[in-house]
């Protein structure tokens, strides 16, 4: 579907190089909207909500659908009274729409009409049912204490020989936390369960009312193995909410550091994923390499994961000859081991063995469930937004996007190895021909705006949502391509034996930070 | 019985409960130094060890004195299995309680103690692995009674210290039956150990454990116990190995000076085994779980080839 089909509401073009599209409709035309573009094999982004009252209480809830089309990004807002805070369920349309649905409603109470699934989500007891943080007259500052905590009802598999596996939160290694209820049959998995949340730390609540020039801070710390990724979107949210125009150069810099985000997770991942299978020489070559990355980050750029790097009108850092030549050595020096340990890698027949048919996600479960992002494109799911819809300096060079059809977990091992082969690419290229001139645009702080950014991050599609009044943030929308994903990682298992779990785990390294927010 | 007799026994005691920590620490610092990292110290195991006994032991409130217990047999089990595995000398005053079937036996009887403690918490890691140690404990049991019987039917006893008597006086020559019984007891050893490629020692990730989900209750010093334990089982199948396919050099009886060559000997056999094993385990990823009966019964299959080698070359 294009934009164009949807006469009925009025659209208006955010004012950046970013194909995003914003109007507000009714409910009917709403879910019209979202079934086309469900139909046409658009996706959905995020959904979430917004308290737009003002004080006396007058104003509207809004429910905001960012979809993704062939033409860009589609946010369309449907505003709810008061008297009716109902809006109609997406689930038919998009797989990975309930947790998002839950979740708008432990944090705003809107009700998605016609969901079957009313178990809290984020909220572990933390905060009554009938609080809603998000909402304006909700200062969280209140004393939350003393009401009853339910335990989660996990969902039970019955028959002959099927037993429950609790995992986590705590785990026997040092990982994020999140539980795993696994009903088995010997070693087969039957059905994973997942109950994610417990890295809530309510960020979307700690935004408002901040400076809109300091969120990028804040935003780089939603997951921190995709701070660039973050910082980035915040940033093009806010520029294109005041209009203004970023430095080439800074937009060079800032996909440079993008970029060597994405090698540096990769780099981590293969070698976590040899662990995994017990070839512990994996891990020791790929962090020996990702190390020597992550040092070179903090000498070019003041930190080891790029923190703060990117800020709003340009870049923190700015890259001088030197800094070019060390980084442009390194990338020959790394793209030679990689294609050592990749040979490595596909010759091992024990770790092929591991890898090849486990935790398959067929092209065609992959299209239904909504897969995203690299774990998509090992999957056939051909999306990138590098390449659909590149931002300055994307579509120079073009970027060759890496996909397989296979989705095991060695596929995603093949994409992930693809990747890191074509960001050195990229990388090369943008470092030998750096834009002259300044790294940092002058900023005023707006008073008033909306803007969205859309930022393909390692994982996948980052975006941010950014709404700016009375020059304080209102509500600011971060969302990690995990909510997209974590659902899939519930089919993938199935049928696989529990050992195998923790390397297709791995193999998706989905983030728990980024997820609970 | 004579003193010698005694003073071997003792000594092959001491030194596998002093020496099984030492060769962990050897074939962890050949695997760091494999993998291109920075190795521990040798002497690391000692200080987990040390460190673990001044621990506080944390129980389980629904464990049953069972689980207290456990540790202790095993550790006992394989205290014993090393006083009766020549490691220096075939002289052994303990040998004849226990020949080359009963080892086999005794093995069996810490399996069982420490799957049954594992089950005894209640948690789901602890049955998990107590199935899976079990499921391969079955496959590698009749593997290792085909490699002894192999052995056993060149000398015309089951006693581990006649076996390794006949196969040290034998002269230098490679015996098609042993060798066959050699690679099935090796393929058995990474099974019984824990070693990569059927169990991973070194894993964090409690869903694949074999070895470390039927400990993972255990703490302070029972843990220290089953992982001294876990140590002196590697020993002795060590010991086991080099007596059994390279005996030259063991001590015999009436021969007390002969214990001084025996000693070097057998600290050198050692360095070599580990470092062979900790090369096959950095080669080597992590077999998926099914594919560990398929291993065994190649095990199992090679030591069978063994003693039907035997009798048609009569060797």
């Amino acid at each position: 579907m294009n934009i164009a089909a949807l006469a009925s509401v009025s659209l208006q073009r955010q004012s950046s190089a970013l194909r995003v599209w914003r109007g507000s409709c009714q409910a009917d035309v709403w879910l019209a909207a979202a079934r086309e573009v469900a139909e046409g094999g658009g996706r959905l982004v995020s959904l979430w909500g917004c308290d737009r009252r003002d004080g006396a209480g007058s104003g509207h809830f809004i429910v905001s659908a960012a979809l993704a089309t062939g033409d860009g990004l589609l946010c369309l807002e449907l505003p709810l009274t008061a008297d009716n805070l109902i809006y109609p369920d997406l689930t038919p349309h998009f797989a990975c729409a309930p947790r998002l649905q839950r979740t708008i409603y432990e944090m705003l109470g809107l009700d998605a009409e016609g969901a079957t699934d009313f178990r809290f989500w984020l909220n572990h007891g933390d905060w009554p049912g009938d609080y809603f943080p998000l909402r304006r007259e909700a200062s969280a500052r209140e004393d939350l204490s003393g009401h009853e905590v339910v335990d989660y009802p996990f969902i039970a598999v019955e028959g002959d020989g099927v037993h429950e596996i609790p995992v986590g939160p705590v785990h026997a290694g040092i990982i994020e936390p999140g539980h795993f209820r696994f009903s088995i049959v010997g070693e087969k998995i039957l059905r994973l369960e997942e109950r994610l949340g417990y890295k809530h730390k309510g960020i979307d609540k700690r935004f408002e009312t901040m400076p809109p020039l300091q969120g990028h801070r804040l935003a780089g710390r939603v997951s921190g193995d995709t701070t660039v990724a973050y910082a980035w979107a915040y940033c093009m949210a806010l520029e294109s909410a005041t209009g203004i125009e970023v430095p080439r150069r800074a937009l060079a810099l800032r996909a440079l550091m993008l970029e060597r985000e994405r090698i540096a997770n990769h780099l981590g991942d293969l070698g976590a994923l040899g662990n995994d299978a017990a070839f512990a020489l994996g891990l020791a070559q790929f962090m020996r390499l990702k190390e020597d990355w992550l040092r070179l980050n903090d000498r070019l750029f003041g930190h080891r994961l790029m923190m703060d790097c990117v800020v709003p009108g340009g870049t923190e850092a700015d890259l001088d000859a030197e800094g070019v030549v060390a980084l442009l050595a390194q990338c020959n020096a790394i793209e030679c081991e990689v294609r050592a340990l990749r040979d490595l890698y596909d010759e091992h027949a024990g770790l092929q063995d591991r890898f090849i048919a486990c935790g398959r996600v067929t092209p065609k479960l992959a299209a239904r469930l909504g897969l995203t992002g690299m774990a998509g494109r090992a999957s056939g799911i051909a999306v990138d937004l590098r390449a659909d819809f590149p931002v300055p300096p994307y579509a120079d060079p073009e970027v060759r996007m890496a996909t397989h059809r296979n989705g095991d977990v060695a596929a995603r091992v093949i994409v992930r190895f693809d990747e890191i082969v074509e960001s050195l690419r990229l990388i090369r290229h943008w470092a030998a021909a750096l834009p002259e001139g300044p790294i940092r645009a002058e900023m005023a702080c707006p008073q008033a705006g909306f803007g969205i950014g859309w930022v393909e991050g390692w994982r996948g599609e980052v975006m941010v949502a950014l709404e700016i009044d009375c020059g304080r943030i209102r509500r600011c929308h971060c969302h990690d391509p995990s909510w997209q994903n974590w659902p899939v990682l519930e089919h993938a298992v199935i049928g696989d034996i529990v050992p195998d779990f923790p390397l297709i785990n791995k193999s998706f390294n989905l983030s728990y930070a980024g997820h609970d927010r | 019985m004579s003193w010698t007799a005694w003073l071997s026994q003792i000594l092959a005691i001491v030194l596998a409960l002093a020496l099984a920590p030492l060769l962990m620490g050897w074939i962890n610092q050949c695997r760091a130094w494999l993998q291109g990292r920075r190795a521990p110290g040798i002497g690391q195991p000692y200080r987990l060890l040390h460190k673990l006994f001044h621990k506080e032991s944390v129980i389980a409130e629904a464990a049953s004195p069972f689980f207290r217990a456990a540790p202790y047999v095993v550790f006992g089990c394989m205290a014993l299995a090393c006083g009766i595995v020549p490691t220096l000398s075939t002289e052994l005053p303990l040998s004849p309680a226990a020949d080359a079937i009963a080892l086999v036996g005794l093995f069996a009887v810490a399996r069982v103690f420490i799957s049954l403690a594992a089950m005894d918490s209640g948690t789901a890691f602890g049955s998990l692995g107590a199935r899976r140690e079990m499921f391969i404990g079955f496959l590698a049991e009749p593997a290792l009674l085909a490699v002894f019987f192999t052995a056993s039917l060149i000398s015309q006893s089951t006693a581990l210290t006649s076996i390794v008597e006949n196969l040290a006086h034998k002269e230098f020559a490679i015996y098609p039956s042993l060798a066959f019984a050699g690679i099935a007891f090796c393929c058995v050893s990474f099974a019984e150990n824990a070693r990569v490629p059927v169990d991973n020692p070194a894993t964090h990730l409690e869903l694949t454990m074999i070895h470390e989900a039927l400990i993972l209750e255990y703490s302070g010093r029972h843990l220290a116990l089953i992982e001294w334990a876990a140590a002196l089982k590697l020993f002795a199948y060590s010991c086991l190995g080099i007596a059994l396919f390279c005996p030259w050099g063991i001590a015999e009886a009436e021969d007390p000076l002969a214990l001084l060559v025996a000693l070097p000997a057998l600290f050198g056999k050692m360095a070599a085994g580990g470092a062979v094993l900790a090369l096959i385990e950095t080669l080597s990823a992590k077999m998926r779980i099914f594919r560990v009966p398929e291993f065994l019964a190649t095990a199992f299959l090679l030591a069978v080839i063994g003693m039907l080698v035997h009798f048609l070359l009569g060797v």
